[in-house]
């Protein structure tokens, strides 16, 4: 029997890099396995959409009901399980945001299968697929085989090389299910980032402070420094638990996972849980009060010194530099 | 209210890079001298069921899987008051996973009695699985709200709760009614408060239940399924070749100025 590789799309995402990142892994991880690429797509989908992803596959499954339109912890999670139920597929890939990484384990497990998290790399071996990610706070690298089908698998999404156009296009089939809302729990509001404040996760350069900073207001500095550099800014979880930023702006493993062009961290003494935010970051630079903080042990350039001494003067020249 | 907290003893995550070693054979971190403490997330779930309590009463029950030592992490939360505190023991070589891990505390948490809600952490800062609370729902077919920061609750509205979560894009705001399970997130209002020395010194006089597994109707057979189905084959320590170079200068205006040619370098090039 041919495997099928689900990889799931929800319309409240669409297609951005992350999703084209889920795409390109099971694209690859379907060849591997000779199997099936199978898109689920689960909200309120376009046809245009579906035409768009429709040249990723073998197969597009589209979910579509005006209930699913946005993300329900309860609702959504039964619609995917029964879809997903419907195709026995031997893995099912996953994005790693907050709503996926809520759903996987539940879904492996109403599935009878297996789970894991946060993968850097998948590969097919026999039976199992092999599933490589950081553990001990990105001190250790474990690969994990996933044995018990389906394998429900989170990917870093960003960090996979987007999905390749097929030759062939891929049938489309519209799913028929019935769904009904779970009532249990209740969305009352929902907070969302100005629509012009780019994602964190999308940022080319990003300005971040940490607790070396000493308080909110130093925040206002690296603002204005950001400014000029064309930066988003962002912080350690120091910071945050602080109350000095909001919570949002967490990078690290359990905050957001960065790709930018280039992460300047002032501040951060370079936990390895921040770093497990940072890992794909092409440029990181620090400025540190302490020449033996960790921060240096993965930086490509930095300065050791005083932050307040450093960060309204650099402005001034970057300002200048860039004129 | 009712509540659980589940709790977890995990190896120092703080401990520095340079001092983790592994043991490539068993696939499991060295201790070595490291300390082993409550793991922080677990830490947010206490403090965030401490606050309800003092606000809207209920009791606090604490739970924790594991080898002996965790005994330690309980006497912490005895110490912050809690009305209970259970250990259930094993003696695993192999670590338990989460699938472990939910079907064990499952199971001591229908043994002790009924509960409305259960608080886990977001992940643990060993393993960082995240799974473990959204696996306990489903031991008890229950709804999860996971990333919580804030919970509360409003007496005219009885088996309701209302919980802040944290999204990608910002927050959500959810009405739910109990039970559920509820897995926490850090934020700067759930900061673990300290205990007072005259509670540490109470705490170790306080009972503590000391649970088998048989005395939760389970053995390590009817775990079998759950070991099995993911296994960890290879442990390693990465290598980083980052080589960082400190801009130099005579003063600081000059280093400044070199690091600012370095940054509007690659900023230029991005
Ligand atoms: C399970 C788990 C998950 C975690 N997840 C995350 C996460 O997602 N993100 C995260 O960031 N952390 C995370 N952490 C916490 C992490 O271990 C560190 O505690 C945290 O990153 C430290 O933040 P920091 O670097 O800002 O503070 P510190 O470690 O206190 O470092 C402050 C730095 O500022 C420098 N400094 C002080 N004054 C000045 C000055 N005037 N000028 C210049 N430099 C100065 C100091 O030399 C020091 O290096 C997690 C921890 C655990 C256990
Ligand atoms: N052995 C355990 N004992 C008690 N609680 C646990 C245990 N394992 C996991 N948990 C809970 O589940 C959360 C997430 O763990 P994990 O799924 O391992 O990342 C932890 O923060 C704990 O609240």
């Amino acid at each position: 029997m041919t495997s099928v590789v689900i990889s799931c799309v929800f319309t409240w995402t669409g297609i951005d890099r992350a999703a084209l990142g889920v795409l390109g892994a099971g694209q690859r991880l379907a060849q591997e396995l000779s199997g099936r690429h199978t898109i689920l797509i689960l909200g309120s989908p376009s046809d245009d959409l579906v035409a768009e992803v429709a040249r990723f596959a073998d197969c597009v499954q589209v979910m579509s009901d005006p209930m699913l339109a946005n993300y329900h912890s309860e609702t959504t999670l039964t619609a995917l399980t029964e879809a997903c139920r419907q195709l026995n597929p031997a893995v099912i890939l996953l994005g790693n945001d907050s709503y996926c990484q809520e759903m996987a384990p539940r879904l492996a497990h109403r599935l009878k299968g297996s789970a894991t998290g946060d993968a850097l790399s998948l590969k097919a071996e026999g039976e199992a697929v092999l599933v490589t990610r950081s553990v001990y706070g990105g001190k250790a690298l474990a690969t994990f085989a996933l044995r018990r089908k389906p394998a429900v698998i989170w990917v870093r999404a960003r960090a996979y090389d987007p999905a390749r156009p097929q030759d062939a296009s891929a049938e489309i089939v519209h799913m028929q299910l019935k769904i009904e809302e779970d009532q249990r729990v209740v969305l009352i509001d929902r907070q969302t980032q100005p629509q012009d404040a780019a994602r964190l996760e999308d940022a080319r350069v990003i300005v971040s402070g940490g607790r070396g900073l000493g308080g909110p207001e130093p925040f206002t500095h690296l603002q204005s420094l950001a400014s000029a550099m064309g930066a988003q800014v962002a912080a350690s979880r120091a910071a945050c638990d602080a109350g000095w930023v909001p919570a949002g702006w967490q990078v690290g493993q359990t905050g957001k996972k960065v790709a930018p062009e280039l992460y300047l961290a002032i501040a951060i003494s370079g936990a390895s849980q921040h770093i497990m935010g940072i890992a794909d970051a092409k440029t990181i630079a620090a400025i540190n009060l302490d020449p033996d903080a960790p921060i240096f042990h993965h930086c490509q350039f930095g300065l050791v010194d005083d932050y307040r001494k450093v960060v309204g003067p650099l402005r001034e020249k970057i300002i200048e530099l860039l004129a | 209210m009712n509540i659980v907290v589940c709790l977890k003893q995990i190896l120092d995550p703080e401990m520095p890079s340079r001092d983790f070693r592994i043991d490539a054979a068993t696939r499991e971190a060295d201790r070595g001298t490291a300390g082993l403490v409550m793991n922080i997330f677990c830490a947010n779930a206490l403090e965030t069921a401490l606050q309800f309590r003092e606000q809207h009463g209920g009791k606090i029950t604490v739970v924790a899987f594991g080898t002996s030592s965790a005994e330690e992490i309980l006497r912490k939360a005895l110490a912050l008051r809690v009305d209970t505190a259970v250990l259930v023991q094993h003696d695993f070589a192999q670590r338990p996973n989460p699938w472990v891990a939910a079907r064990v505390l499952a199971a001591t948490i229908r043994k002790l009695g009924d509960f409305d809600i259960i608080l886990t952490g977001r992940e643990s800062g060993d393993w960082g699985d995240g799974q473990t609370g959204g696996l306990l729902a489903e031991e008890f077919s229950w709804p999860c709200v996971s990333f919580a920061d804030q919970l509360n609750t409003d007496a005219t509205k009885p088996g309701l709760v209302k919980i802040r979560r944290q999204t990608d894009q910002g927050s959500e705001t959810v009405e739910a009614n109990v039970p559920l399970v509820i897995t926490v997130t850090n934020n700067d209002q759930n900061v673990p408060r300290i205990a007072k020395t005259r509670d540490v010194m109470q705490a170790f006089r306080q009972p503590l239940t000391n649970w088998s597994l048989a005395d939760i109707g389970l053995d390590k057979q009817s775990l079998e399924e759950c070991l099995t189905g993911t296994e960890v084959v290879e442990l390693t320590i990465p290598i980083k070749q980052a080589h960082c170079e400190l801009v130099t200068g005579e003063t600081l205006e000059e280093r400044i100025a070199g690091l600012a040619q370095r940054i509007v370098a690659v900023v230029q090039s991005a």
